[in-house]
């Protein structure tokens, strides 16, 4: 019986690691390793994600002084360098766009990306962004190997340049140069990642550091308490 | 001066007298084990869901419109608000994984029978409010999974004849799930239903605290009195188990604190990806499941093939899940309580029922392929024969003998 349980309890582990639940349309996904402690790699998501992201897209979650704060800007840092859309530090990064206009021009609004990673996973962003190729057959001469027939055009070109599909293997190769190295490309991308999964969940730094005083609490209450147990439960037999 | 004071409300209201009745006189068995910590563990995590939710209400906004962002409001601008929120949406699971837990040692040790039918039956009725508190519950974060599931849950009322349309219609108040869906789950999830589980855990305990607590032996400790009348194997349950019960509480604080600040989502078991995606209506996501704790009945539902167009059968076979659970007393015809003493029938009964149960609970989460549906049709023919055969097989067990007192080391 004691094995069994065990035998479930590690299963069930198993299944909550994630592993099982993968993608469901079956594309390979690039691992990336978040750091959202990296301040210095957030501050460069953020300013990819300002730049290019935040003209269609908003994250109307978000506010530019909390965002700030946590990633190690001041209020005059972020006013000067990160807002473009806005005028007041305590706003929303929503946009001017309406999205019935969006709409019209893109076949649907961009989704807002305040918890898009918790939706898609960093997995998938970090591929889907490296993923774009010339593909004549859509409107915006574009398409994604990671979300087939995307809306969104290929926004970093001048960065990645474009990549096209090889007739044979079906793979992705260069097809033109960007201004940045490949690899330079991939730690831009990782960034803008980084920066996504922050936007995500900004709590998510103060829960970490919060997680292990809690943890550590609870274990001298248990040595209180297991001695306490001890003592009222010697006489009875 | 203290003294004064208890004997002036004593005189007033009983305090002393169920001080005593349901605590610190109330004797309960010394050989309780691990299976017997899950139903404090049910208490405290019952506590936590309501004082958090009390704080939710105060941020939360059920309005189509604003309901998801109010969840985010909560995650960003309320101050702890994300705590409030992780505790919450972890303490949810949890209460299905305590509760899970606590029916299985009820399972086990044969805490259904004899005297303690009723106690078993308002468990089972604590575990049908409970389900309607969590599925209410999961519509209000306004997700593109508390929307679809919500839509196939009450679609399925549609699947009763003659009067299906309207009943759904009638629960929805719209055609589809909609703003009045929305308001009205919100009541219900914050008012009416734990209202009713409230009532029913208080009847659940004073009917146990009537017949007196089973154990791991099945027992009955009250046949062995001393001159005072007190079971020799018996101890009260204030101080001894007020103690070991809080070291239970904190173990379980460790693991449960341990989810909440490192995995959160639980690898999207407790929080789905789907549901960071607010609500719409006209785009059906690729796979519907619902959350870990309903996928058992749901597989099975899934499993019964549909008949003349109607998923009927497959409701009724969902619906007979549940019911069967509260024949149980009755379905059991062995004077052994305890699995310790019971013959091998019983035991590979419970073990086949236990593992249909977990398959059937991974396969409910699953998109639905020609294995799976075979899979869960063994098990759910498994899940049944446990219930089915059960006069059969516990009549004509070979039990062993029962020991007159409790072991205990």
């Amino acid at each position: 019986m004691k094995i069994l349980i065990l035998a479930i309890f590690i299963n069930l582990l198993y299944l909550s690691s994630g592993s099982v639940i993968a993608s469901g349309d079956g594309v390979y996904l690039d691992k990336v390793d978040i750091e959202i402690t990296d301040k210095a790699s957030l501050q460069r998501g953020a300013k990819i994600f300002v730049n290019y992201c935040l003209s269609c897209h908003q994250a109307s979650y978000m506010r530019y002084n909390r965002m700030g704060k946590d990633i190690g800007l001041t209020d005059r840092q972020v006013i000067e360098n990160l807002m473009f859309a806005s005028n007041k530090i305590g706003d929303t990064m929503t946009i001017a766009m309406r999205g019935k206009d969006a709409k019209k021009w893109f076949g649907m609004t961009p989704p807002d990306l305040s918890v898009i990673s918790r939706a898609r996973g960093t997995d998938w962003l970090y591929t889907y962004l490296r993923t774009f190729y010339l593909d004549e057959s859509k409107i915006m001469g574009t398409n994604n190997a990671t979300f087939k027939n995307v809306g969104m055009p290929h926004v970093l070109w001048k960065q990645q340049g474009y990549l096209k599909k090889e007739d044979k293997t079906n793979d992705l190769i260069s097809a033109t140069k960007g201004i940045i190295t490949e690899h330079e490309y991939d730690i831009m991308i990782k960034d803008l990642t980084n920066f996504l999964a922050y936007l995500g969940e900004p709590s998510k730094i103060q829960r970490l550091s919060l997680a292990k005083w809690v943890l550590l609490y609870l274990v001298l209450f248990f040595l209180v308490a297991f001695s306490m147990k001890k003592s009222f439960w010697k006489d009875v037999s | 001066m203290l003294a004064n004071l208890i004997g002036w409300i004593d005189e007033r209201f009983p305090a002393t007298k169920l001080w005593k009745e349901h605590l610190s006189e109330y004797y309960v068995p010394k050989n309780f084990n691990f299976w017997y910590f899950f139903g404090s563990l049910a208490l405290l995590v019952l506590v936590l869901q309501i004082v958090t939710g009390i704080f939710l209400t105060m941020h939360y906004k059920p309005d189509t419109n604003l309901a998801f962002a109010s969840v985010e409001y909560i995650m960003r601008d309320v101050e702890w608000g994300w705590l409030i929120r992780y505790l919450h949406s972890t303490g949810a699971s949890a209460f299905f994984v305590v509760i899970y837990l606590h029916m299985f040692r009820g399972l086990m040790y044969g805490s259904y029978k004899q005297p303690r039918e009723l106690v078993w039956i308002f468990g089972m009725l604590i575990y049908l409010a409970l389900m309607a508190e969590a599925f209410m519950g999961y519509l209000l974060p306004w997700g593109q999974m508390s929307y679809w599931g919500a839509q196939v849950i009450i679609s399925l009322f549609g699947a009763i004849p003659f009067i299906g349309e309207q009943l759904s219609l009638w629960l929805r108040g719209d055609f589809v799930i909609a703003d009045a869906t929305l308001n009205r789950f919100f009541a219900f999830h914050v008012i009416a239903v734990p209202l009713v589980l409230i009532g029913l855990i208080v009847a659940h305990i004073i009917a146990l605290h009537e017949v007196g607590s089973n154990n791991p032996d099945g027992i009955e400790i009250k046949n062995y009195k001393d001159k005072r009348g007190i079971p020799i194997d018996g101890i009260p349950f204030h101080p001894y188990y007020t103690v070991k019960d809080i070291m239970g509480m904190i173990v379980f604080l460790f693991i449960f604190s341990s989810i909440l600040f490192y995995i959160p989502e639980f690898g999207g078991w407790f929080l789905e990806h789907d549901n960071f995606i607010p609500a719409d209506p006209f785009k059906t996501p690729e796979h519907i499941a619902p959350v870990w704790y309903f996928t058992p009945f749901y597989a099975i539902l899934r499993a019964i093939p549909s008949m003349a167009g109607s998923a009927f059968p497959g409701v009724i076979a969902m619906g007979l899940s549940i019911l069967f659970l509260f024949l149980i007393p009755w379905l059991d015809r062995s004077p052994i309580k305890s699995i310790r003493y019971r013959g091998i029938y019983f035991r590979i009964a419970l073990v086949s029922f236990i593992i249909s149960f977990l398959t059937l609970g991974f396969l409910g989460t699953q998109p639905v392929t020609g294995l799976y549906t075979l899979l869960a049709q063994i098990c759910s023919t498994i899940y049944f024969a446990f219930f089915i055969l059960m006069p059969f097989y516990t009549k004509i067990d070979n039990d062993k003998p029962v020991p007159k007192r409790v072991t205990f080391k």
